[in-house]
């Protein structure tokens, strides 16, 4: 009876914590954007819209890494709403394999489909269409006379492609491009897409995709070729909102429309602009485009005058000046990892000695953790969000985290344990000596310094991998890391990266000297 | 030597491994008595069941039929960490523990036993003085810092802690070069005069066995052939083999 009880309690507690999980304060609206300027600066406008219109609060998860984070995010309730473009609902949400032609009816086709499939509303699109564009090295482009898409096919031999790699894999990218034009390009390689610009700045690449609102391409050597036949689908870009959240607070419907038309392709582009290349904050530049539209109550004195600190700044100036930030990040960094790996530990060392007398459980179990570590990172995290109670944040970057620490701290007490001299355990055993205290007094200890190499290692590949959870909104030394990545700023990139490889670096060595006290003799 | 109750006695024990279709027979019936205070080793080529015999007295071995009896009681009704417990174990090279010094090697057991720190260091103290290890030079010792000789005489001391009536030994000086196993024979007979052990060893040197022991079993192909002292296996060997076996042995020649 007890134990049934207990259970009735147990089944009890886990409902109540769902319900919990699942249930997000109704005052509260959390915007979503994908982790690239447009996207973000689309949220910001939108978040800013609300909370300078209602009593709603806002909550910004911004930088979540790419279309199937955002839209997972949206469909668990992790956000209320994000800005999407109807190419993208066509055809990599959709998975419409046909091409999308004209913009009002692939508008009307896509927020059809996700009111009937997924409960999601698009309301109306913000005006300009971010489509994929191919751009080419102007100085090139004048030498070979580029001007149409289709001029690309006949110098297919001497053109350098460098395609950013969302590009390369989509049916409305590089795969239907290639077959609408046939232009099999010889030298073609896929690269993140700010690597990509950067190229072709340079003129290393001939050829990339660019959005045709992308901020860049005012201060890019770079010629838009023209789609002469009307390949890339239209990119409208829109709020798109969960229908829950429109029943809970409908005036959310007509505040958002009243952004509909107010970014044509220009205006867009030049917003992109302002934040990528003048490097004014998502804030400002957010507000000042409110304010112009006379949505936004505005105070025009601080709105006027923002001026770039990036450009003139010194990297070391700039470091010394990111320090208090950069401190909260290592410690959100440091958290992530440090209990990941103790969780990790808490089921690995337990779990390696259980293989040790389980042979069977060997092959299987090293197996599916080996498994693990091989999915992509990005993905990993990802797969978390769905899963109830972890959702889009910190957790979710806990248990990515504590999945990859596993397989180097099981791997390292199953042999640790195992190359304990055999002779010696028997010996123990002859003795007399119960297991568990063969365990605990001779293999264990002799293990230790094998198994502190495991720990070390796992805590090396999560502060790598955690650099990632930022995509997924758990923040740490990431954030600028990803922030960076969008806006082209290498110096924000490195203001991530440095942290986090001296952290690993650090980490490495302190576990190493941990490693090298606990071995309990030198050897000979 | 007739005596009611022997310390150790086989009976018609049987050892077999493996699984139905490839088994391997390593002991068959063999019975063996050894008496109290007596010294009894095992020989036998590699293969012969020696090592088997003696694991499934203290039962790292579990007999697959038959029956061993310590002081009279059936091993497999004893429990077994008691049973272990009351016997000492030496193995080949020692066996000590690479992490723990030497004193604490030597003492591990009465530790576990709930001794007080006093107890268990003069104890230690005491048996590294029997093996001839001054404690004031080896107790701190880690066992890597010892030459192979007097990690033995550790294994011997660590076999002796808890003072048990009986001790097995297997292959306790196989590893050592010549001169450093002649020196330990002789400090063995000296112990052995002392302590007043029934010590069942296994060795495959025929003159180890005759120079330690007070009877030599013989085995081969899991079977025990014959078992006396070294004049009785020279005189009257009981089979072929058992002659082969014992005229192989060059007298005042040791041979590993």
């Amino acid at each position: 009876m007890a134990r049934r009880h207990g259970a009735r309690l147990f089944l009890l507690f886990l409902l109540a914590a769902v319900a919990a999980a699942a249930q997000t304060p109704s005052d509260k609206i959390a915007v979503g954007s994908k982790n690239f300027t447009e996207n973000t600066l689309l949220a910001e406008v939108m978040a800013q819209l609300i909370e300078g219109n209602t009593d709603l609060e806002v909550e910004r998860k911004t930088s979540l890494g790419g279309t199937l984070v955002a839209f997972t995010a949206l469909r668990e309730g992790e956000v209320d709403l994000y800005p999407e473009y109807t190419g993208t609902g066509w055809s990599a949400v959709l998975k419409r394999e046909d091409r999308a032609t004209d913009s009002l009816t692939t508008y009307l086709h896509v927020a059809d489909e996700y009111q009937k499939r997924f409960d999601v509303s698009w309301l109306r699109p913000f005006g300009f269409s971010n489509s994929y564009a191919v751009a080419v090295y102007e100085e090139t482009a004048e030498r070979l006379g580029l001007r149409r898409i289709s001029d690309l096919a006949e110098h297919r031999d001497e053109l350098r492609a460098g395609w950013s790699i969302e590009f390369t894999n989509r049916e409305d990218g590089l795969l239907g491009l290639d077959k609408a034009y046939g232009l099999d390009i010889a030298d073609t390689r896929s690269m993140e897409h700010t690597l990509a610009y950067e190229a072709i700045r340079r003129g290393r690449i001939d050829l990339t995709d660019a959005y045709t609102t992308d901020g860049k391409l005012l201060r890019f050597p770079v010629r838009i070729l023209e789609d002469d036949r009307g390949f890339f689908p239209p990119y409208h870009a829109a709020p798109i909102v969960r229908s829950d959240t429109l029943e809970r607070h409908p005036e959310l419907e007509d505040l958002l429309n009243r952004l509909a038309g107010s970014l044509p392709d220009e205006r867009m582009q030049r917003l992109n602009f302002e934040v990528e290349e003048n490097g004014r904050p998502f804030a400002d530049v957010a507000r000042a485009f409110l304010v112009e539209e006379g949505v936004l109550a505005g105070d025009e004195s601080e709105a006027a005058a923002e001026e770039s600190p990036r450009g003139s700044r010194g990297f070391g100036a700039f470091l010394v000046e990111r320090l208090p930030e950069t401190a909260e990040l290592i410690g959100e960094h440091l958290f992530l990892t440090c209990v990941a790996v103790a969780l990790a530990i808490l089921l690995a060392v337990p779990a390696g000695i259980l293989l040790t007398r389980k042979e069977a459980l060997t092959g299987p179990i090293l197996g599916i953790a080996g498994m693990i570590q091989t999915i992509p990172s990005l993905a990993l995290l990802a797969f978390m969000i769905p899963i109830p109670l972890l959702g889009l944040g910190v957790r979710s970057a806990i248990v990515a985290l504590f999945l990859y620490a596993l397989l180097p701290i099981l791997r390292n007490t199953y042999t640790g344990i195992k190359e304990v001299d055999s002779d010696v355990v028997e010996a123990s055993r002859g003795m007399g000596l119960y297991d568990r205290q063969i365990l605990w007094r001779v293999q264990l200890p002799l293990a230790m310094p094998t198994i502190m190499a495991g720990i070390r290692t796992s805590t090396v590949i999560s502060i790598g991998v955690a650099t990632l959870a930022a995509f997924i909104g758990a923040g740490g030394l990431g954030e600028p890391i990803a922030t960076g990545l969008y806006l082209n700023d290498t110096q924000l990139i490195l203001a991530g990266a440095i942290p986090a490889a001296l952290l690993a670096i650090a980490a490495d060595f302190l576990l190493g000297r941990v490693e090298k006290a606990l071995r309990p003799f030198e050897a000979p | 030597m007739d005596h009611p109750t022997p310390m150790i006695e086989l009976k018609e024990v049987r050892k077999v491994f493996g699984s139905r279709g490839t088994e391997v027979v390593a002991v068959d019936s063999m019975s063996l008595r050894v008496e109290e205070g007596e010294t009894v080793c095992l020989i036998g080529t590699s293969g012969s069941g020696k090592t088997t015999a003696l694991k499934m007295v203290n039962r790292l071995v579990e007999p697959t039929s038959g029956r061993i009896l310590v002081g009279g009681r059936d091993v497999c009704e004893t429990d077994v960490i008691r049973l272990r417990r009351s016997m000492g174990y030496v193995i080949q090279k020692g066996g000590l523990f690479p992490h723990l010094k030497v004193a604490r090697n030597v003492g591990l057991l009465c530790e576990l036993e709930g001794w007080s720190r006093k107890d268990v260091r003069r104890r230690v103290e005491e048996l590294l003085e029997l093996v001839n290890l001054p404690p004031a030079e080896f107790a701190e010792r880690f066992p890597h810092e010892l030459s192979g000789g007097q990690q033995q005489r550790v294994g011997v001391a660590r076999a002796l802690a808890l003072d048990p009536a009986i001790v097995l030994m297997d292959e306790p000086f196989g590893a050592l070069d010549p001169i450093t196993r002649t020196q330990l024979h002789k400090e063995f007979a000296t112990l052995e005069e002392k302590v007043k052990k029934t010590i069942l060893l296994v060795t495959h040197d025929l003159s180890e066995a005759f120079e330690l022991a007070d009877r030599v079993a013989v085995m081969d192909g899991g079977r025990l052939l014959q078992i006396g002292t070294e004049e009785e296996l020279r005189q009257q060997p009981a089979d072929e083999f058992v002659a082969r076996f014992v005229g192989s042995h060059s007298p005042g020649g040791g041979h590993g």
